[in-house]
């Protein structure tokens, strides 16, 4: 059979009423646990696993993609609504999602989440379908020097990207290097920075770090400004729905950012936070309305949704084609395949054409099925924002500590969300953009290991950085990317550029 | 609390009876591992066999397994009810983070399940057996990168041993750590770096495609359906098992770790789980009581003695 017969074989099974009950329950259940602030994708997945052990082999899978899909989404309505991004890969979305929220267009900012997220989905699902086998090959091209080179323009990109200055946001970037060095050393497993505290061998979790600045240190900052806070919060101004000019500028952002989050989700070592901060930095540059960036700009939004969707379903390609699971969440697929027989790798498509093609329609119905469920609910996701600013505010800290200790139970985690959170509150106050802080917390260790790897198999030859075509290319982009602007600042077009960063935070 | 809410929410799902908890497996490491597969595992067989009404899993991740087991020792002393899953790894990190916990501070109950590791290099080296990867070596120890999983960790153990087996500087070799075998994959399939070694499960798949080349395993006899000798067969004494262990709280009657023991017993044999073994592809080298303890001691010291050669403990 074909390919496109084997998928429309699965699309019929899995369209059948009873399995189309099963998504819906998993779809229901994912964003029920995943809308808590704190629980990203990864941890929802492994929590409702045993839920899908009890059902037949394709009803399993199909409730499975259901809960994948649907902590997906809750996520990013945390993250909009509360400002509490569950995972690295939604703390982009929080930027302008949470902006927009707050000046009451939380209801296009959610619409915008999920329709692109169903268009990244569903355009990235077609792609693992027919190219997968291609693409990794592709990615195993990528070798530690070419990551590093990723990561370089990466930098680049990110520091220019967010803050009203490029000094700012490059001494928040580096703020948030410092914090990533913490921990065993993954090339030696020395001790780094850890003062003889086991919990921070570890290094620092991203996430109590991301909830900890977003959250923790927005309450901070609107609990210090008392009654006189410039921010009212209007729940609904306008329609809850997109307009018009919404659709316009979202429906380009969604392809950018699925094609630019399905090609790094597939990389082995791409994971999808590095596609959200990309795409985030090109809606910066391309969009027509610079001056709402920082203030809730749409493209913010449904670019970077996109773009991580996309590279979710990028992820399932050296899953499937290698079996590398990538990212935490691809981690638990892989557990969740083998309760099938199911061994991921090479052969997989040769021997288990059903299963395989089986799943990739069911993530097809279960993407379908989570627009079914949620566009209708995102009047009512709006409405906990007419919640009163000190019981909000509250809750929002419950569930932010909630999340930490339920992610991991210990008083030295929690003791970090506050310290966090008071750094936050004052860079806040001076004027420091976050978002790099958590940026260089990422990025950082990735960049020194593949730096270290690619310096160690070469036994210390510098050159070997240069000589690879595709890391050349990369880092010549950075350096354009670092480059251009200072040239155009030296001719005088500054002010375009300094309106174009205008602060996110 | 949360906990509570997810707990009966799962509850609730699954229509199970709500009884009260009579075990509670920590597994020390993040969703989606192997304790954390052993640790559900465990789970779901101890419950449909019917030796325990209700179990629940808790996860504490973090530096090889150290962080739960500190928290293990220190909060569940003297209670017969609580389990942690925990394994080879463990030794290795307890030595190189120096961890003021041991497994000397918990009641070791039985080995469960374990892997072997395997050497392997793209199909296209030039490297056709596991003699010619060591005189490679022996040539130029720097010259030979191995890609492999964490530093410290059982593969980066297996290269030491085989260097020092070879009588090559175990210091002088070019180890490549990456986090996780998955990404280590990807490098030995680019042909990044010249070998790779993991637990044999994780390379099956291509070495059946024929994309990588298996050279050697890691076991102390040849294992039916591999196609490789053993280290041992090719003239290096080196045998290394990857397991995974449970482990009881510290501070136990003997009566009370007596009938956790024969808990394990019964799960250990029964065929829930050696279903699951089946489907996982996990290997049943269950060994419990005095004999373990004994291989215990045995795997910390030769470890220790490994991670010294190598520098990675002083």
């Amino acid at each position: 059979m074909s390919t496109f017969e084997f998928l429309l074989q699965g699309l019929m099974s899995a369209a059948q009423p009873m399995n189309l009950l099963y998504a819906l329950i998993g779809v229901t259940l994912g964003t029920a646990v995943g809308v808590l602030p704190g629980i990203g994708p990864a941890l929802t997945v492994a929590l409702l696993l045993p839920v899908t052990y009890r059902l037949d082999p394709t009803g399993s899978l199909i409730m499975f993609a259901g809960i994948y899909y649907g902590g997906m989404y809750g996520g990013s309505t945390t993250s909009i609504l509360l400002n509490t991004p569950g995972e690295s890969a939604s703390i982009v979305t929080a930027l302008e999602g949470n902006k927009m929220a707050r000046n009451g267009r939380g209801g296009p900012a959610l619409a915008t989440a999920a329709i692109g997220s169903f268009v990244a989905g569903l355009i990235a699902t077609l792609l693992l379908a027919f190219i997968a086998p291609y693409i990794v090959r592709l990615a195993l091209v990528f070798g530690p020097r070419e990551y590093f080179a990723l990561m370089v323009l990466a930098f680049v990109t990110v520091s220019s990207a967010f803050g009203d200055s490029t000094l700012r946001g490059l001494t928040s970037l580096f703020i948030g290097l410092s914090f990533s060095i913490v921990g065993i050393d993954q090339l030696t497993g020395q001790n780094r920075l850890s003062f003889g505290i086991p919990d921070l061998l570890d290094g620092i979790e991203v996430t109590t770090m991301a909830v900890a600045m977003f959250a923790i240190g927005e309450t901070l900052f609107i609990a210090a400004q008392g009654d006189k806070g410039p921010d009212k919060v209007e729940a609904v101004k306008g329609s809850v729905w997109m307009n018009a000019q919404d659709w316009a500028r979202s429906w380009k952002a969604w392809l950018r950012g699925t094609a630019i989050g399905f090609p790094i989700g597939a990389m082995p070592a791409g994971g999808a936070e590095i596609g959200t901060f990309l795409s985030y930095a090109t809606e910066k540059r391309l969009t027509k309305h610079p001056e709402e960036f920082g203030n809730g700009a749409i493209e913010g939004v449904a670019g970077p949704e996109a773009a991580n969707n996309a590279s979710a379903a990028g992820t399932l390609v050296p899953l499937l084609t290698l079996g590398l699971p990538t990212t935490a969440t691809a981690a638990i697929m892989l557990a969740g395949f083998q309760q099938y027989g199911l061994q991921p790798g090479p052969l997989l498509f040769a021997t288990n054409p059903q299963l395989v093609w089986g799943l990739i329609a069911s993530l097809l119905i279960a993407n379908l099925m989570l627009l079914v469920l949620n566009l209708p609910l995102v009047g009512l996701w709006v409405k906990l924002l007419t919640i009163p600013k000190p019981w909000l505010y509250a809750g929002i800290l419950l569930f932010a500590t909630l999340g930490t200790i339920g992610a991991n139970p210990s008083v030295f985690e929690l003791g970090m969300l506050l310290t966090f959170g008071l750094l936050g509150y004052v860079m806040r106050v001076f004027g420091y953009p976050i978002a790099p802080v958590v940026v260089g917390l990422i990025l950082g260790p990735l960049a020194e290991q593949q730096l270290r790897r690619a310096l160690a198999i070469s036994q210390g030859d510098v050159t070997v950085l240069f000589t690879s075509p595709i890391a050349a290319v990369l880092l010549v982009l950075a350096a354009l990317a670092l480059v251009v602007p200072l040239i155009l600042r030296a001719r005088g077009r500054g002010e375009v550029l300094s309106q174009m960063a205008a602060s996110e935070d | 609390m949360k906990h509570f809410f997810l707990a009966s929410l799962l509850t609730g799902a699954l229509a199970l009876p709500a009884a009260a908890a009579d075990y509670t497996i920590m597994a020390p490491a993040a969703p989606g591992g192997g304790w954390d597969q052993t640790a559900r595992s465990l789970q779901t067989a101890l419950q449909q066999e019917k030796i325990s009404n209700n179990v629940q899993v808790i996860n504490v991740p973090g530096a090889g397994g150290t962080i739960g087991i500190a928290q293990f020792a220190s909060q569940q002393k003297g209670n017969p009810n609580a389990l942690m899953v925990g394994g080879y790894v463990m030794v290795g990190a307890i030595l190189t983070n120096n961890s003021p916990v041991t497994l000397k501070d918990v009641t070791p109950i039985a080995r469960l399940t374990g892997e072997y590791e395997a050497i392997v290099v793209p199909a296209s080296s030039d490297i056709k057996t596991i003699g010619d990867l060591v005189a490679k070596l022996k040539e130029n120890p720097g010259a030979v990168s191995w890609g492999g999983g964490s530093a410290g960790g059982t593969d980066h153990i297996l290269v030491g041993l085989l260097a020092k087996a070879a009588g090559v500087d175990p210091t002088k070799i070019n180890y490549i750590a990456f986090s996780g075998g998955g990404e280590a994959l990807a490098a030995i399939l680019g042909a990044q770096v010249t070998a790779g070694v993991s637990s044999y499960g994780e390379f099956e798949s291509q070495v059946k495609a024929g994309t990588l080349r298996l050279l050697a395993i890691s076991s102390d006899a040849k294992v039916e359906g591999i196609d490789a000798p053993t280290l041992k067969e090719s003239g290096f004494d080196v045998v290394l098992q990857n397991w995974r262990m449970v482990a009881a709280a510290p501070g136990l009657t003997d009566e009370q770790k007596a009938t956790v023991l024969a808990d394990v017993e019964k799960l250990a044999t029964s065929k829930t789980w050696q279903e699951t073994l089946k489907t996982k592809g996990w290997a049943d080298t269950y060994l419990a009581g005095p004999a373990f303890e004994e291989q215990l001691a045995k795997d910390v010291s030769a470890t220790e003695a490994v991670l010294k050669d190598i520098g990675l403990v002083k």
